[in-house]
């Protein structure tokens, strides 16, 4: 039980006595030694495999699907296509109350009537053994007609384009903008926010500046592929285990495709592999059911890495315009932002938050921003770490970038001089809380990376900053205190970052316990209240603000038993910082005292065990801003960009665990410098993916980056009881527009489309001759 | 089910046999880095395995200053690079398959599975090239000795016939005032696949070069030999300007397509940047 339990006078500098040191996770030697259970590892008897037959076009109606060769196949129990789904209403709203067409959540899940990307799902096998699986899907004939594909966001917009969903419109979330209602179109809807004149603010500026920048389609890359097991009984009770971070959400939209109630599904989350947002939508799991209940069997998919790139996740490959003006003394006085965002086959890219945080670092009076959701053909856009933010807030940052040197402002006096500050309104129009950014610009300009001298030929600095606001949502738990002092804490969230850890400490912090004492196990969707997905950096905030309740409700209870045992009245009972329970000495002055252990064993005679549950849904998170700073060399003959030494500050509000924090950080600028310097999507003319491997999709691997110092800077999130904002997203925002600032000053080339991979260096540079 | 029989030979004769009798689909198993891996994704039909990992000359290798390197075609390539002989007298080599895959992939990855892969872009390749290597192949009809510059006929396919393997390569010992170089260029720093890859070879006379080899990878069809840049070097004193001829020549020898991986213009510019590279080492070893 207790181990290293602290004393309660070694209270940290931050005035905690556990939060802000490094403990061990508690999944940290099942990982290491390999017994971790992921989904993939599901085992169990009569299992049947299942595989996916997948479309090789790019667009493509589905005129027919004959399996009656694969079915007869020896071994081959069952093949599901489309029409095996139970055919339900198909509009209605999520959770959130925001629209969710089932029929497209449906189509992307198996293709009904058109497959719309290169490998689109069309038809599911399950057998005996993956290779008879494998074989039956060579058995499968699909008779397609082949359409014209548009992978590119700018030609899906064009009038003339093919059009993906016949009927679509675009749905205007713009007051003042007409729209063409009559016209098919692949614009899937437009919104705009405005706020001040843009006009006068432009027409007052003395310099503004101009750019447009592309993005590709980048992948979240983790290192486990989808899998999903599904089990359904013979009751009609559905059991599924799979690798998702959203256990609840997956099984609330399973239950509605599916057309059973939520009560008839068990979900239980396994251990992850990685998701980055990429394991928020559902691909897997209805067909694993369907399958089931079709053969009476259990039923595993585990995708291919092929299928991974192919068929799940990339966010939105993006075209951007964006247009600054200011005055000589560097007051930005107007913005404005055209931002069109790939959403892949079904609308629904992040264009939302991209619009949002395109000019969250800093408070512009007159701005207008206009985004665009435009299905292409390709994958579904899926949410990846600050999902729609490195865009839109690279096309800014570098435009600022040239602002400043036409300005001839320093880049990072610029930035303080228009930074967002707390009242002043965000791009919606509410006024900001405490926040960090003027902090976090200090510390970039002081950092002793950013003030050292930069030496060598065709070496560049740049320096970029980032914004993302975080996310609330809803969050339960619940805690029981055992007859050995310790405290089980169950908990909905699937751990990714290192969360069971940050929330046991925020529990541990609140009671005066030991880490040690606290047991964080995630639990199935029977075994604790809703949780919403891990992501928007919400897990630490959301979880801990409820592992903080739950403290303060176990504490109470302890009083209140404590008080009925010494019967006395519950305000004579006090609970110190150390865990033990007082009260006045009694009538012959013995001491009234409790060790938390001693009181925790005396439970099951005083009237039973002592738990606790609570269900939260804050909206107070923290908005994160980072700062980040890099030297590269470019060779010249070669056009390969070798990043020498990168620095991430960045606001944490409160780090918790910050050897956590550290590594959320440097992971998110390795993935962001995978976007500036590697990664991209290739699609041929026929719409055809041709680097669906992590091989050809060239991720940054160890041997690519230095090590990635950070710096974590503490204003803590006043709507937070231990001040914590979210760590995990605003680390990817900065790195494209830092390190393409970096081989301008290198090499003096700006380069506006994503990423600035050897092939497009080298022939910039064979252009300037 | 995609079934597959597995056969072990143990002498050369034995694999001949089991490769003859098993017909176009049967294949040589060495290290299985490549082959295993194409079989599985069914990119290619293979009804057979012939290991030959079990026939022991295949899984040696010898050098002497006389006959020079011979290396069994199965044997790994971390054998090789950890040999202090090989390190000595043969560094392009070194550098080409100290570069392949991964180092658990070099623990299986071999001198002739890379050979009879015939990726147009295999590190080894070139290298071997430049070294002028020569592979001996085993079949039904005897052995032959065929330069590994002339083995190659496209993509994935060899001068190789049915019942054919290779044993093992060949590589002269080096002579006096000679010196090679291999690189490659990649997006990334591992674990990747070259854009385009370079050996180079020179033997100098005091300044004047009396033999050279310059080979290019994934530039071609099939990994090339570049004449035009080894004319440009015999017979002339090693200058900046020489090497910047060779160089030249070999961005005209490239004739690459545009592909996920390179574009023709970064190919061909890449063909000389690395033939120079190279060439400016070689020479640095060629003179001691």
């Amino acid at each position: 039980m207790v181990t290293t339990k602290k004393n309660a006078d070694a209270i940290g500098t931050n005035g905690y006595r556990l939060i802000g040191t490094r403990p061990i996770r508690p999944d940290g030697t099942d990982k290491v030694t390999g017994r971790a259970a992921y989904a993939a590892d599901t085992q169990m008897e009569g299992l049947l495999f299942a595989r996916l037959l997948r479309s090789p076009h790019g667009h493509a109606k589905i005129k027919s699907i004959d399996a009656s060769q694969a079915l007869a196949l020896d071994g081959v129990e069952a093949v599901l296509t489309a029409a095996d789904f139970p055919g339900i209403e198909m509009s209605g709203n999520d959770r959130n109350g925001r629209p969710a067409d089932n029929q497209w959540l449906q189509d992307n899940i198996l293709a009904s009537d058109k497959v719309l990307y290169h490998g689109h799902a069309v038809a599911a096998v399950a057998a005996k053994d993956p290779h008879i699986a494998e074989d039956a899907l060579t058995l499968i004939n699909v008779d397609y007609e082949v359409l014209t594909p548009v992978t590119d966001v700018r030609e899906a917009m064009l009038d003339d384009a093919p059009i993906l969903h016949p009927g679509m419109r675009t749905n205007v979330q713009a007051s003042d903008v007409e729209t063409d209602t009559e016209r098919e179109t692949n614009i899937a809807m437009h919104m705009r926010l405005e706020r001040g004149d843009i006009k006068s603010g432009f027409d007052s500026a003395d310099v503004v500046i101009e750019r447009e920048f592309e993005t590709s389609w980048y992948h979240q890359g983790y290192i486990e592929p989808h899998s999903a097991t599904a089990f359904w009984n013979r009751d009609g009770k559905l059991t599924i285990w799979n690798s998702s971070q959203g256990p609840f959400v997956v099984r609330d939209a399973t239950a509605k495709l599916l057309d059973i109630p939520i009560a008839d599904i068990t979900l239980i989350p396994q251990e992850i592999g990685g998701g980055f947002g990429g394991k928020i939508p559902m691909y897997l799991e209805p067909i694993s059911a369907l399958l089931s209940r079709k053969t009476g069997k259990p039923v595993r998919i585990t995708m291919t890495r092929e299928a991974v790139f192919q068929a799940t996740g990339p966010t939105s490959a993006t075209y951007n315009r964006i247009k600054i003006g200011a005055m000589r003394d560097g007051t930005i006085v107007a913005a404005d932002a055209y931002l069109a965002y790939a959403a892949g086959a079904y609308p629904g890219s992040p264009v939302g938050a991209g619009v949002q945080c395109a000019f969250g670092p800093y408070y512009i009076e007159n701005q207008r921003i206009d985004g665009y959701d435009v299905v292409t053909n390709g994958p579904k856009s899926a949410a990846y770490r600050a999902p729609g933010a490195p865009a839109s807030e690279f096309a800014v940052e570098a435009t600022i970038n040239e602002l400043s040197e036409s300005l001839g402002i320093d880049s990072v006096e610029l930035r303080l001089k228009n930074a967002i500050k707390e009242g002043n309104p965000n791009a919606a129009g509410v006024p900001m809380p405490r926040i960090g950014a003027e902090e976090v610009m200090e510390a970039v300009k002081n950092h002793p990376h950013y003030t050292s001298e930069l030496q060598g030929d065709d070496v560049g600095r740049g320096v970029g900053f980032g914004f993302w606001h975080n996310a609330g949502l809803e969050s339960g738990s619940t805690a029981t205190i055992n007859s050995d002092g310790s405290v089980s804490l169950i908990v909905g969230s699937v751990d990714i970052g290192g969360t069971r850890a940050s929330l046991a400490m925020q529990l541990a912090e609140t009671m005066g316990l030991s880490y040690e004492d606290i047991k964080p196990r995630v639990a199935d969707t029977d075994s604790v209240p809703f949780t919403h997905v891990t992501g928007g950096s919400r897990t630490t905030f959301a979880g801990g603000w409820v592992a903080y309740e739950l403290g303060i409700e176990l504490r109470e209870k302890m009083r209140e038993r404590a008080a009925n045992i010494w019967e006395v009245d519950l305000d004579e009972v006090e609970y110190s910082d150390d865990a033990t329970i007082t009260s006045k000495p009694d009538n012959e002055g013995n001491e009234r005292e409790f060790t938390f252990v001693g009181l925790a064993s005396k439970m099951a005679s005083t009237g039973g065990q002592i738990s606790a549950t609570v269900s939260l849904n804050k909206t107070s998170q923290g908005a994160a801003y980072g700062g980040h700073i890099v030297d590269v060399h470019v060779d010249r003959d070669t056009g390969k960009v070798e990043i020498l030494r990168y620095t991430a500050v960045q606001d944490v509000g409160t780090a918790i665990h910050p050897s956590y924090v550290e590594g959320q950080i440097q992971g998110g600028v390795a993935q962001g410098a995978g976007m500036a310097l590697t990664e991209e999507y290739f699609y041929d003319d026929e719409g055809l993916l041709k680097n669906a491997s992590f091989l050809d999709y060239r991720m940054p691997t160890t041997l690519d980056l230095p090590m990635i110092e950070t710096e974590i800077v503490e204003v803590p999130n006043p709507g937070h009881p231990f001040g914590v904002r979210g760590v995990g997203e605003v680390p990817i925002v900065p790195p494209m527009p830092t390190i393409q600032q970096a081989v301008y000053d290198a090499i003096g080339i700006r380069l506006y489309d994503m990423p600035m991979s050897p092939r497009v260096v080298l022939e910039e540079l064979l252009n300037e001759g | 089910m995609q079934t597959v029989t597995y056969q072990r030979a143990s002498t050369v004769n034995e694999a001949i046999a089991l490769l003859s009798d098993g017909g176009e689909n049967a294949r040589v198993l060495a290290g299985g880095t490549d082959i295993i891996v194409q079989a599985r994704e069914r990119a290619r039909t293979v009804d057979s395995f012939v290991d030959i990992k079990h026939i022991p000359e295949l899984m040696t290798f010898n050098y002497n200053t006389s006959d020079g390197l011979s290396v069994g075609a199965a044997t790994p390539v971390y054998l090789l690079y950890n040999d202090n002989d090989i390190q000595t007298h043969y560094p392009a080599l070194v550098e080409a398959i100290t570069v392949i895959g991964g180092t658990a992939i070099q623990g299986r990855a071999s001198l002739g599975g890379n050979l009879c892969n015939s990726s147009p872009a295999g590190d080894s390749l070139t290298s071997m090239m430049a070294l002028g290597a020569i592979a001996n192949i085993a079949g039904p009809n005897g052995e032959r000795d065929v330069a590994v510059s002339e083995f190659f006929t496209g993509p994935g396919r060899n001068i190789l016939d049915l019942g054919e393997f290779v044993v093992a390569i060949s590589f002269a010992t080096p002579p006096a005032n000679s010196g090679a170089a291999w690189q490659r260029f990649i997006p990334r720093n591992e674990m990747d696949i070259a854009v385009v890859n370079c050996g180079s070879y020179v033997q100098l006379d005091g300044e004047i070069v009396t033999d050279a080899r310059i080979a290019l990878g994934a530039v071609a069809a099939t990994p090339i030999m570049v004449p035009a840049a080894a004319e440009a070097l015999i017979g002339r004193q090693i200058t900046d300007e020489t090497i910047s001829a060779a160089a030249e020549a070999s961005y005209e020898a490239a004739t690459p397509i545009a592909d996920m991986r390179g574009s023709v213009k970064q190919r061909k510019h890449l063909s000389k940047v690395l033939t120079q590279r190279t060439l400016d080492i070689a020479v640095e070893r060629a003179r001691g």
